[in-house]
């Protein structure tokens, strides 16, 4: 079954899989079954990194790169003069099965170009991971793509053997997409979004009733968009994010820094890097709306429609906004504390606990993992006799904090990134 | 100023350390510095106390413990207990004492040195465990058992053990820990302590098991996995700093993919 062969067509097809960003495991458990292999940990696992720094959790692959579609940024457009090939269902399966019997994998993220139409596409997926589910009794994690256009009934289906479905936007506005990929239209990728939400929903009311009915998608849905392909500011990126999370099935957005596959489509802008640094501030911001109680507005506005690249968006926020400041450590509720520049999720809820026995003083902020670098300008705190943002200046404070544009991309990339979950 | 130095010494395990708990608040006499019985004893010494280790005793510590202190604490000291730091018995003895002493206990006050340090202490042995669970890499041998190398920093393979025998529940496995010499063997029913003879130890640090040792098709999907680790790299992207911050040197050697 697996033989020489396999590995040719497993080369060309997990180099055209590996735009896709996303590779989170996480977000739901899976007890182990009887005479059945694996299990969901909740916390996503990563079994690897590769040379990028990304993250490897799951196996990451296409069924096939032949496609019918066209799109101007994708590496396996139909116009394009690459190798194509494809996987059998059984192939794939027992790839999978050997590969998370090493411990290499936490499971499967199944995706595909499209073949024939997505009815067919999705068909062809589906027989993969029911392979994996009846006859291996796989236990792990499944992450499947949603092919947009393909039918509710099928999506329907998916939903039952799959931990978490996604539908790519790639585009973060319609017009864009149109042009860069004229056989698609925002229609065709939010329906299987509502397909998969309403199939979540269904489900959980069932669940109410009876406790043995089957849950699905239960690790939720996600999405990717593009970054730097097309004119979108910042401020139309996070309005759309911030949108989706409104959805009660939605857990992630990713970003991904434009890399330019397709070098002579004049559609295209000609980049000499990926806009990484972009990127990771746009996470940044998203960290900002999921956890730390920020609005969109107050990340970027009309004035400020992209995120500044220098510093990291929190910052940016506190120096629009120095009457804000300083707050006091030892009175201030949790939500002003998370405001503090250089206080995470983390050294917040620290502070709040041990605050009650007593008051906290610099050094122990420092040991409790406060970035004093960044808070110092910001916070209010017994023998803390220094300056704040506002003697000093928000611009002065600008200058002492701004990322060195010496420095390489990567060093930044170090301190925040996060590809997990 | 007057000094005076007193020392415990017990039989180095977590029941020891509980029953030299209680010997300190029954006689009232607080060490300076508790010792494993047979290690080696400051110069100057005062006053030196051998405890000896009950059962019925350290119970009863831990559970006035379980009074004042979460479930998660609780773990947080046995993981402390773990890390076979030389500073694991008076870090936990002064922490036993701060909360037996305080009304209500001190678990959340991050503000006082120990409870930070057990934190930090049991946040370490923690990773170290779940960078085991990230990086075991199984080899297929010619019986058919799985077989992993592994040289955690920290004791940990009592804590993955859960993990893997839910996980790998229909596979027999051994998870060797080549620097301290034991392993784990799970022969799809339990998981039973192991150790190998000098000889095969030192074969099995090489990381890599012999052709003749492993199955048919190991080398296949060894190469298979090589493979996809390198096509799934975006050039575009290199950033080894970033890889080898989440995924240190010291564990490549027993990385298929690295090899």
């Amino acid at each position: 079954m697996i033989n020489e062969k396999t590995l040719d067509k497993l080369k060309i097809l997990s180099d055209a899989a590996k735009y896709d960003v996303s590779c989170a495991s996480s977000g739901t458990t899976r007890r182990p079954v009887k005479d059945g292999i694996g299990t969901a940990a909740g916390w996503g696992i990563c079994h690897s990194f590769t040379p990028d720094g990304r993250c490897v959790s799951l196996f990451k692959i296409l069924m096939t790169n032949h496609c019918i579609y066209d799109c101007a940024y994708c590496i396996n457009r139909r116009s394009n003069d690459v190798k194509r090939t494809a996987f059998t269902p059984e192939e794939l399966a027992d790839l999978t099965i050997e590969f998370y019997r090493r411990n290499y994998i936490e499971g499967l993220f199944l995706s595909s170009g499209i073949i024939r139409n997505p009815d067919y596409t999705m068909e062809q997926m589906l027989r993969v991971v029911k392979l994996l589910r009846d006859v291996h009794r796989f236990n792990g994690y499944i992450h499947m793509k949603s092919i947009p256009g393909a039918s509710q009934e099928l999506v329907a289906q998916a939903g039952l053997y799959a931990d978490r479905m996604s539908v790519n936007l790639e585009i973060p506005s319609e017009g864009n997409l149109k042009l860069l990929a004229p056989e698609k239209d925002y229609g065709s990728v939010f329906a299987p979004m509502r397909y998969i939400q309403q199939g979540m929903l269904e489900s959980a009311e069932d669940r109410k009733k009876f406790r043995s009915a089957p849950r699905f998608v239960p690790a939720g849905q996600s999405t990717q968009v593009i970054i730097g392909a097309t004119p979108d500011n910042d401020k139309q990126i996070l309005t759309l994010a911030s949108h989706l999370y409104k959805r009660p099935s939605f857990k992630r957005v990713y970003y991904s820094g434009y890399i330019p596959i397709n070098k002579s489509d004049s559609r295209l802008p000609v980049l000499a890097h990926p806009p990484l640094v972009r990127e990771n501030r746009l996470y940044q911001a998203d960290w900002l709306l999921r956890f730390y109680q920020f609005s969109v507005n107050e990340i970027v506005d009309d004035t400020h429609p992209d995120l500044d690249l220098d510093i990291d968006p929190k910052m940016g926020w506190a120096l629009r906004h120095p009457e804000a400041f300083p707050i006091d450590i030892n009175t201030a509720p949790y939500e002003l504390i998370l405001r503090i520049p250089g206080i995470g999720v983390k050294s917040a809820k620290l502070i709040v606990a041990s605050r009650r026995y007593g008051r906290l003083n610099f050094s122990q902020l420092k040991k409790i993992g406060v970035v004093m670098k960044r808070a110092q300008y910001f916070i209010a705190c017994r023998d803390l006799p220094m300056q704040t943002v506002n003697e000093l200046k928000p611009e002065y404070v600008r200058r002492k904090v701004a990322r060195q544009r010496g420095k390489k991309e990567s060093d930044l990339l170090q301190l925040s990134f996060d590809w997990g979950e | 100023m007057l000094i005076i130095l007193i020392i415990f010494t017990y039989d180095k395990t977590f029941d020891g350390l509980l029953s030299c708990v209680f010997f300190a608040y029954e006689q009232k006499i607080f060490p300076d510095s508790i010792l494993a019985e047979d290690g080696q004893k400051p110069l100057f010494v005062d006053a030196s106390y051998h405890v000896v280790t009950e059962k019925e005793k350290a119970v009863r510590v831990w559970k006035s413990l379980e009074k004042k202190l979460s479930r998660f604490a609780r773990n947080m000291m046995l993981s402390v207990w773990l890390s076979e730091l030389p500073e694991t018995e008076m870090l936990l003895f002064r922490y036993i004492r701060k909360n037996t002493d305080h009304p209500k206990g001190i678990e959340m006050n991050f503000g006082d040195d120990d409870v930070l340090r057990i934190k930090d202490i049991a946040l370490k042995v923690g990773t170290d465990a779940r960078k085991l669970i990230q990086f075991v890499r199984f080899q297929e041998t010619a019986d058919g058992i799985y077989f992993a190398p592994v040289t955690p920093s920290y004791n940990v393979l009592s804590l993955i053990v859960p993990h893997f025998k839910a996980r790998y529940a229909d596979q027999p496995w051994i998870i060797y820990d080549t620097r301290r010499n034991t392993g784990l063997y799970y022969d799809r029913r339990s998981v039973t302590e192991i150790s190998f003879s000098p000889q095969t130890l030192s074969e099995l640090r090489l990381g890599i098991l012999d052709k003749e040792k492993v199955s048919e098709e190991e080398a296949l999907f060894q190469q298979l996995w090589k493979e996809y680790f390198r096509s799934i790299t975006i050039k575009e992207r290199l950033n080894p700093k970033v890889q080898r911050a989440h995924m240190p040197r010291r564990y490549w050697k027993y990385l298929t993919e690295l090899q």
